[in-house]
């Protein structure tokens, strides 16, 4: 099942499980005093602009450990940010973040980064190491990082996204700290010592 | 006339505007431009004209700030350190003007909320729709004796970046191998609460280097501080601290660590009971608002501003919208990226108000990063929402915290990374 659809599945549920113990709250509650209207839902613009301190305005981040979200898929944006809340994702301070966030509050920064445009960053790379890259890139994984990793529905954008930032996350996924795709996994614990650094001067390589 | 409010009164201009009435006085009037005029260029001011712009070009702003370039007190301390250089942390106001906003330097002296003009020393006058203050900290000379503004210029605070920075690391430089430094924190509440812990780690830092037989000695206003475990951890990770050579001693105010008088001229500071000699003296003086914030009026019996936290105005002077270290937050601390996240929600507050709309609901957040030691950085993080019925905001439960105490030598040199990657991000939201 793709994470798109079990996403979606999922969301139904809470839905139906939600109401019913909303129900049960409203019927075990009797406010005696009136309680003050609920705020309307803060608009993506507002909460998305409280990310760029750390992501760059309009989410074009310009410290390489902070990765660019601008352009990024909704989806992508939607399933990362509830990895962080479920711990699924490991994370220093992305974890603390996320719980922040109800699910219609992402879904409003999911809309307003996705409608934002992704810039690549020009970095510093090892020749030899991008045409490894290059090489690799087309073996493994371009069928899901598509067009030398500028597209992709349920992963980042990784031409032109910053280096540090995808070294983490190779870390974290080959240390299986966060759980890589099962398509993936298998696609990574074949390679060899130094094909993952190829492939990321690879990516830093793309505009 | 009388009858009609300004805000109908602006919906009526434009609307004859619209209808093509032009040349009549009525609608030269309601089509000027709306103007916003800022006071002070930091971390708050410098968000606010950039944001305004950003949503909602139309708008005329002006930013009035003394100086030519800002430096910023986050990262300052890495400076002592010996890690950064002063220049990367100094920064100008070009982005700023390229995205239209007018930049003056010179000194706002005064703000009439009634005929809603900013003056300034250079005998200029600012006419404003919405004005935002955002002058950050001014110091309580008098709250310790002996220590005055003529005396900081010798003895450091360095609580403002800048000249005050470069006096103190110079300072740090001249002293023997075997001196004393003093560091002395002010109660509660006060401009970046972990920052003089933070500093105490730089300092350290530098000493363990260069001159590793010298002592630190916080002398505290407070019996708890910021981070105070993380910091304590790394402190005994790195300093000795918890040990008989420790590089950095901690006294409370419950061990008479707080300081009631300075001698300048024999570089002693005063206790209750105990008094202490330093190499180099460290004060830093309790706070309240920034000077412009008197002026105006703007300020509470304890010195702070008092606002309407959903959209920064003033809940004294209506019109004027205070943000950052001036304002009374809480629950949100006096840090960097507060004034950043504050200044994001009063510029959108203003523009739906401008427009005659009710202002949105916010959302702020607050990220707050230390160096402790090589390739150890800590953080303490919140997302914030608005409780409209006390006036307050609060901290999402479930949210934020701190690094975790059992976080790895992998997490915590992260941690420096994203450290360094928020000051460039940050940095570049407020001025690029």
């Amino acid at each position: 099942m793709s994470p798109t659809r079990s996403r979606a599945l999922f969301s139904g549920i809470l839905v139906a499980g939600g109401l019913s113990l909303g129900g049960i709250a409203a019927a075990a509650e009797q406010p005696a005093t009136p309680v003050a209207p609920a705020l309307p839902p803060a608009s993506g613009a507002m909460l998305a602009n409280a990310c760029t301190g750390c992501h760059g305005t309009d989410g074009v981040s310009r410290g390489p450990a902070s990765p660019t979200i601008a352009g990024i898929t909704k989806d992508y944006f939607i399933d990362t940010m509830k990895a962080f809340k479920d711990g699924k994702r490991a994370a220093t301070i992305m974890d603390r973040i996320a719980k922040g966030y109800s699910d219609a509050e992402i879904n409003a920064m999911a809309t307003y980064f996705a409608g934002k445009k992704y810039v690549g960053h020009a970095q510093k790379t090892d020749a030899a190491k991008v045409a490894k890259g290059k090489t690799l890139h087309k073996q493994n994984c371009e069928k899901c990082h598509e067009e030398g990793g500028r597209l992709s529905d349920e992963g980042g954008i990784l031409a032109g996204q910053w280096m540090p930032y995808l070294h983490f996350q190779m870390e974290d996924f080959t240390s299986g700290k966060t759980k890589m795709p099962e398509k993936m996994e298998k696609k990574v614990k074949a390679l060899k010592p130094g094909d993952l650094d190829a492939l990321i001067n690879f990516y830093g390589s793309q505009k | 006339m009388s009858h009609i409010s300004r805000r109908q009164f602006l919906k009526l201009a434009s609307g004859t505007a619209a209808a093509g009435l032009i040349g009549a006085p009525l609608v030269s009037s309601g089509a000027a431009k709306k103007k916003v005029v800022i006071v002070g260029g930091g971390a708050g001011g410098a968000t606010a004209a950039k944001f305004l712009r950003l949503n909602d070009p139309s708008i005329e702003v002006t930013l009035i700030e003394p100086n030519t370039h800002f430096y910023t007190c986050f990262m300052s301390n890495e400076v002592l350190g010996g890690d950064r250089k002063l220049d990367s942390i100094k920064f100008g106001y070009d982005g700023l003007k390229k995205r239209g906003v007018k930049v003056v330097h010179d000194t706002a002296v005064a703000i009439d909320a009634v005929s809603k003009t900013v003056k300034t020393q250079g005998g200029q006058s600012f006419q404003y729709d919405h004005a935002i203050v955002s002058p950050g900290v001014d110091f309580k000379w008098d709250a310790i004796e002996g220590y005055s503004a003529e005396v900081a210029e010798h003895i450091p605070h360095a609580w403002k970046a800048g000249p005050q920075t470069v006096l103190l690391h110079k300072q740090l430089q001249a002293m023997k191998d075997g001196g004393t430094v003093l560091i002395c924190p002010p109660a509660d509440p006060f401009r970046c609460p972990p920052g003089p812990y933070e500093r105490a780690s730089q300092i350290a830092h530098y000493l363990k280097q260069h001159k590793p037989k010298s002592k630190i000695i916080i002398l505290d206003a407070k019996d708890a501080f910021s981070k105070k475990g993380l910091f304590e951890a790394g402190w005994t990770k790195f300093y000795g601290y918890g040990t008989d050579n420790s590089m950095i001693k901690w006294v409370p105010k419950s061990k008479d660590g707080a300081v009631k008088r300075l001698d300048p001229k024999t570089m002693t500071v005063y206790g209750e009971v105990n008094d202490h000699h330093g190499d180099v003296i460290n004060i830093i003086p309790p706070q309240k608002a920034g000077k412009i914030a008197f002026e105006a009026g703007l300020v509470n019996d304890k010195g702070w501003c008092p606002v309407n936290v959903q959209t920064f105005e003033s809940t004294i002077h209506k019109g004027i919208h205070v943000i950052g270290d001036a304002a009374i937050a809480t629950e949100m601390p006096k840090s960097g990226y507060s004034a950043n996240s504050q200044a994001k929600v009063a510029a959108r507050a203003i523009i739906d108000m401008m427009n005659g709309k009710e202002p949105g609901t916010p959302s702020y957040i607050n990220t707050c990063y230390s160096i402790v030691g090589p390739d150890h950085g800590i953080s303490v993080a919140a997302v914030y929402t608005l409780n409209k019925a006390e006036n307050k905001i609060v901290p999402v439960k479930g949210s934020g915290g701190l690094t975790p105490k059992d976080a790895s030598a992998a997490h915590l040199k992260r941690e420096m990374a994203y450290a360094h990657s928020w000051f460039a991000n940050i940095t570049n939201d407020m001025f690029g």
